[in-house]
Formats: structure tokens, C-alpha cells, sequence
């Protein structure tokens, strides 16, 4: 029988929503289920994981090492843990990224990254080429599977349990050659861009931070989450954690629209999963277009404005 | 101080791929072919650490077929001292390079090895991290600024909250994200005085390294494409197709 272990995303006080999507890979894969979290003081978010579907133990892994999330720490427990597992799994945000590979090679693993399905308990679908393609692989089942999970392919999983919680410890050795200082987070009151039904995003057609206002708008009139693309954050409009992309977020909101945007093959391999596209560009032959579901070709300053008083009617 | 840059090469960024009809894999044929645009931008921090006056040599290194001697001579001519290709003709995946660099490490003694954060074909994102796991040395992927302090390095990450700052002994394995810098434009006379900077070749087979457990690429295929493409006319029209369709 497959036993998975998923390691939990938190910041130290509520579980990461990523965490359930990682979960419902790993119902996909079928087996038993355990959920690891390594935090200073893992009691709240042990909590949490314990409500999610089809989870079979939650290990807390204390020790005041793990306050912070760091790969060189927390990859060589994971590396000892994983020795009672059939497959490791991570949900594919930048905390997975940096963590699992690293864990991954010191238990001598070839790791899967960003799993968008699961075809049997070794074979997966995973994108490439920025989404442009999909590659069927097979992972050697020895010593283990380890898996990223492509949050943007997952739903959560629903709630259930409570599983039953123990604390878990390995006798790893930790390097002091890595510290954390600081984590600046932008703050805002808007919804999280990674899990919020609907987003607006701009781009370099916006033109200015300043004229970003639109954005927030129309963003706050859909009760809507604000993301944006390279051009946008590389000229400074927004902060780097708006950008959606091949580099950046990948979603899978209700409703994606956007504004400005041309339609890199990068910025849409990041909202590939939307299930409506609005794009409103002034240039009818923008190839975002081409993926819209709804296109409207016109100025943005004008659309914008014009488009909340009509939600207003609605 | 010394620097190994990872120089992969991919296919342009700007090409959109062909997968070959029997679905055996992607058509690489007469494409362009680059750096990995993650991994100019390592040579480019590299060569601003030189230029500061904290880096003595940079070494460009490339592990792939013969061709991705290209790739480095445009590293060389971007100003890396010396270049190491080391020679496979079999695609390898990231545990291996990762075995591979961390080989090169043994010989090299770097300080830095800095990476792209993830090639742009096979989107994989492992590579610098598993050279830091087999190196026992720290990491710092999706770097957006790098500060170095004698054998102390500070870090500025971009990661899902916003910024996150670590401290990180040297020697150390960095992994760059888009904002670090933007590389520079390889100059014509640049590129005629690379050609005689030295390109060592060494074959895989003479590292005696163990060959890396493989995923197996069973079948490739095109993504699930969307129904777009149809557009409104105005306003009335866009909140009516909204309606439509469920999501207002
Ligand atoms: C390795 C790599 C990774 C990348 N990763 C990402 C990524 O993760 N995410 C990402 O987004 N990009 C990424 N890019 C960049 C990508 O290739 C594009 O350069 C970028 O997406 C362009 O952003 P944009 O559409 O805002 O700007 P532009 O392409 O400049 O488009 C601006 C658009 O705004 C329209 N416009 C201008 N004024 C108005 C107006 N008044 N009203 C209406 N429309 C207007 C124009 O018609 C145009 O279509 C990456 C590139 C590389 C090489
Ligand atoms: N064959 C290779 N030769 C040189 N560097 C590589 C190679 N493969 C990967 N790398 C480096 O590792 C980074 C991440 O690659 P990946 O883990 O494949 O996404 C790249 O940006 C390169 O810097």
C-alpha cells in the first residue's frame, strides 16, 4: 500500500490553502496519508491539517530550528522521514520549490515537479516549455516517489478527520550555515491572489503606479484579487508576488481579467486554468485575444470607468 | 574569489515548440537555440561581482552535446573567463547535473555557483537546489538582490509572500529570479576575443560519476487548448456575456 507524506505549507500560525491541494494529489495517488509539519510550535497548524479529508496521522515535527521555513534545514528531516514513505509530496509555490528538490537529492530521488495528474501511483502529467507542452513520466518507485504538486490543477480537498496528531522527530543534524532575517510581505486587505475566485490584472498598459488605482478598482468593485504581469511589476507598478506566469503564479480563478496585458506565452501559461478570460486591450490583434473567452478592444481608461458603472446596475 | 555559472542550453524563449507527432518528444530541429535567459542573468551578476572588484575568475559551465559549446562561447563573450563543457550526449535530468556540478565543485573550489531559478524547457526548478543538498552548502534560489560581506552573503528572495531576506555562509549555491538584473548586450569585438578564451571539453563518462535515477518521458503531448477568440462590443455587451456565462 502507498504511504504519503504531505509537508504542510504555514507560516507558523494557519496552514497555507496550497496544503489541501497537495492533499488531493495525493488522494488521486490512493494510499495512507500522514501530513508533516515542522514549525518551533506546530499545536495550531497540526489542528488545521487534521481537519482535511482522508488524513490518516498529522506529525508534529518541533524543534526550534524549523521557526522558519528553511530548505537547508528542514530538507534533511524530510530526507529521514521520507524512508517510511512511498511518496513525499509538496504543493508547487516557492516554498515547495526551494524545499523539495533539496530533499529529494539527499535521499537520491529524481524529483517530479508541478504534477497536474496523476495517471497511476508512479506515472504523472506534468507541464514543460512553459505549459506549451505536457510529458507523461514515470518515476522510479525506489527509493521513493517525491512530487511537486501544480497547486492552479487541484482543488482543495474537502474537510474531514480529525485525523490523530503525534509529534515526530528525527535525529537529523542541522547546519547553522543559513539564517533567516526577514520576511517583508506586502500587506494588503485584498484577497490572496493564489486562491481567490476572481482576479484583475494589469500590464504595461496600465503605464503607471499611479494609474494602477483603475486596477485596484475594478478589483475591489469584483471583490476580486489584483495580480499583474512582468512588464507591469519590472517597471514598478506592483510588487514582484502580483506577478502571474510561467515565472511567477500560476491560478486557476473563476474569472481572470485582463487589462493591458498582450499575451506572452509566459503571462498565460499562469492563468491557463481560468475558467473565463476577459482580456480588454486597445489592440484587436493582441494574441491574448486568442484565449479569451470574452474580448473587449478599446482603451482601458475608458472601459474601466465605464465597465464599474455598469456593475453598479447589476 | 571564483565563480561557477550554469550555462544551459534551450531553446529561444521566444520559440513556440512543435511536439512531434507520434508524440515522442519535442522537434528541436533548425530551432533557435540560447542561454537560458535565468542563467544570463547569473553570468550577468557574476560579471557585476567581478566588476565590484569581489570576484577573481568566472567560469561558465555547460553540461549537454557538443553544440552547447555556442552557448559558451556567448558566456565568454560576455565576459566569463574560462569555460567548461562537459560532454553527454544523453539528456540528463537534474540530480544528475546536479551530480555533475557537484563533481566539478570538487575540482573548482568555488565560492559561488550561481544557477538560473529554473530552465524555460523543462520548467524543472531542482537543479541548484540539489547541488546544494550533495555540496552540504546553503542555498538562496529566486534571488532578486545578492549583498556580499567577505564569506557572508545576504539574500533577498522572491518568494509567494513578498521578500524574504536569509544570510547564507560561503561558499554557497544562488539560484537567480527575473529581477536580479538585466544582462548586458554581448558587443561584436567581444565576441571576436571569446573565440580564443580557453573551453576545456571533458567527457561525462570521465568523471566516473553513478549514473542518477531517471524519470521515463512516456508520451508528450500538446496542452488541452481553449475555446477563445470571441469578442464584444462594448460595455452592456461584456457584463451581459459575464452574466452568460455564470460568474457575475
Ligand atoms: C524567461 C522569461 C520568463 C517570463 N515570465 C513571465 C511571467 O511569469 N509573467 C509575465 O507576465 N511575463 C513573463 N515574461 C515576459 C513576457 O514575455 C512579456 O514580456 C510580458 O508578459 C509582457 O507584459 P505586458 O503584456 O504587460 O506588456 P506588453 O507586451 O508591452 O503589452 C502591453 C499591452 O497593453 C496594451 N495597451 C497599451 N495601452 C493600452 C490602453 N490604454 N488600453 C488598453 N490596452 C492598452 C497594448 O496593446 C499591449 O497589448 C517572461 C519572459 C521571459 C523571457
Ligand atoms: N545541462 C545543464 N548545463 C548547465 N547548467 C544547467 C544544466 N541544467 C540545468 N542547469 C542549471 O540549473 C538551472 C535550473 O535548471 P532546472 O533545474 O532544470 O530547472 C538552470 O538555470 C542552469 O543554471
Amino acid at each position: 500500500m502507498n504511504r504519503i507524506l504531505v509537508i504542510a505549507e504555514h507560516d507558523g500560525e494557519l496552514l497555507n490553502p496550497a496544503t489541501a491541494r497537495a492533499v488531493s494529489c495525493a488522494l488521486a495517488i490512493g494510499g495512507e496519508i500522514d501530513i508533516a509539519v515542522f514549525a518551533q510550535q506546530a499545536s495550531a497548524v497540526a489542528a488545521s491539517a487534521a481537519k482535511l479529508k482522508g488524513i490518516k496521522r498529522v506529525l508534529k515535527v518541533e524543534r526550534p530550528e524549523n521557526a522558519q521555513p528553511l530548505a537547508a534545514i528542514l530538507a534533511p528531516q524530510i530526507a529521514k522521514l521520507a524512508k517510511d514513505y512511498t511518496h513525499v509530496l509538496a504543493p508547487s509555490t516557492t516554498f515547495g520549490k526551494d524545499l523539495l528538490p533539496r530533499a529529494a537529492a539527499l535521499a537520491g530521488v529524481q524529483q517530479v515537479s508541478d504534477v497536474m495528474k496523476v495517471m497511476d501511483a508512479v506515472t504523472f502529467e506534468r507541464p514543460i516549455y512553459a505549459g506549451n507542452a505536457i510529458v507523461t513520466v514515470k518515476a522510479p518507485d525506489k527509493p521513493c516517489v517525491m512530487a511537486t504538486v501544480r497547486t492552479a490543477s487541484w482543488q482543495a480537498c474537502e474537510a474531514g478527520g480529525p485525523a490523530e496528531i503525534t509529534a515526530a522527530n528525527t535525529d537529523a543534524a542541522l547546519p547553522s550555515h543559513t539564517r533567516f532575517v526577514e520576511l517583508k510581505a506586502e500587506k494588503s486587505e485584498r484577497p490572496d491572489l493564489q486562491s481567490a475566485p476572481r482576479v484583475v490584472s494589469g500590464g504595461r498598459g496600465v503605464g503607471s503606479k499611479e494609474n494602477f488605482a483603475v486596477i485596484y478598482k475594478l478589483a475591489d468593485k469584483l471583490g476580486a484579487a489584483v495580480g499583474a504581469s512582468r512588464a507591469a511589476v519590472d517597471a514598478g507598478y506592483v510588487a514582484n508576488d502580483l506577478q502571474v506566469g510561467q515565472t511567477g503564479k500560476i491560478i486557476a480563478p473563476d474569472l481572470y481579467v485582463a487589462v493591458g496585458i498582450s499575451g506572452a506565452i509566459q503571462h498565460l501559461t499562469g492563468i491557463k486554468d481560468a475558467r473565463t478570460i476577459v482580456a480588454i486591450n486597445k489592440d484587436p490583434d493582441a494574441p491574448i485575444f486568442q484565449v479569451a473567452d470574452i474580448g473587449l478592444v478599446g482603451d482601458l481608461f475608458q472601459i474601466l470607468p465605464e465597465l464599474e458603472k455598469e456593475l453598479d446596475k447589476t | 574569489m571564483k565563480i561557477l555559472v550554469g550555462i544551459k542550453r534551450v531553446v529561444d524563449y521566444s520559440v513556440r515548440v512543435q511536439i512531434k507527432k507520434d508524440g515522442s518528444g519535442i522537434g528541436t530541429d533548425g530551432v533557435k537555440m540560447s542561454i537560458n535567459p535565468f542563467d544570463e542573468i547569473a553570468l550577468e551578476e557574476a560579471l557585476r561581482i567581478r566588476e565590484a572588484g569581489t570576484a577573481a575568475e568566472i567560469v561558465a559551465v555547460s553540461v549537454g552535446p557538443t553544440d552547447c559549446q555556442q552557448q559558451l562561447r556567448t558566456a565568454l563573450a560576455m565576459g566569463a573567463d574560462r569555460a567548461i563543457l562537459v560532454e553527454s550526449t544523453t539528456l540528463l535530468q537534474p540530480l544528475m547535473i546536479a551530480r555533475v556540478l557537484h563533481e566539478l565543485t570538487k575540482h573548482e573550489t568555488p565560492d559561488l555557483v550561481m544557477l538560473g531559478k529554473q530552465a524555460i524547457d523543462d520548467d524543472s526548478n531542482q537543479t541548484g537546489q540539489m547541488l546544494a543538498a550533495l555540496w552540504d552548502r546553503p542555498q538562496a534560489t529566486f534571488a532578486s538582490r545578492i549583498g556580499l560581506q567577505g564569506t557572508v552573503a545576504t539574500v533577498t528572495r522572491e518568494v509567494d509572500a513578498g521578500l524574504e531576506t536569509i544570510e547564507v555562509d560561503l561558499p554557497a549555491v544562488f539560484t537567480t529570479d527575473l529581477r536580479l538584473n538585466t544582462p548586458r548586450f554581448v558587443k561584436m569585438p567581444d565576441i571576436m576575443k571569446a573565440r580564443t578564451k580557453p573551453l576545456q571539453i571533458l567527457k561525462l563518462e570521465a568523471l566516473g560519476l553513478q549514473a542518477a535515477p531517471m524519470l521515463e518521458s512516456v508520451k508528450y503531448a500538446p496542452p488541452p487548448q481553449r475555446a477563445g477568440g470571441s469578442k464584444v462590443a462594448d460595455v452592456p455587451a461584456l457584463v451581459a456575456a459575464l452574466k452568460q456565462r455564470g460568474v457575475l
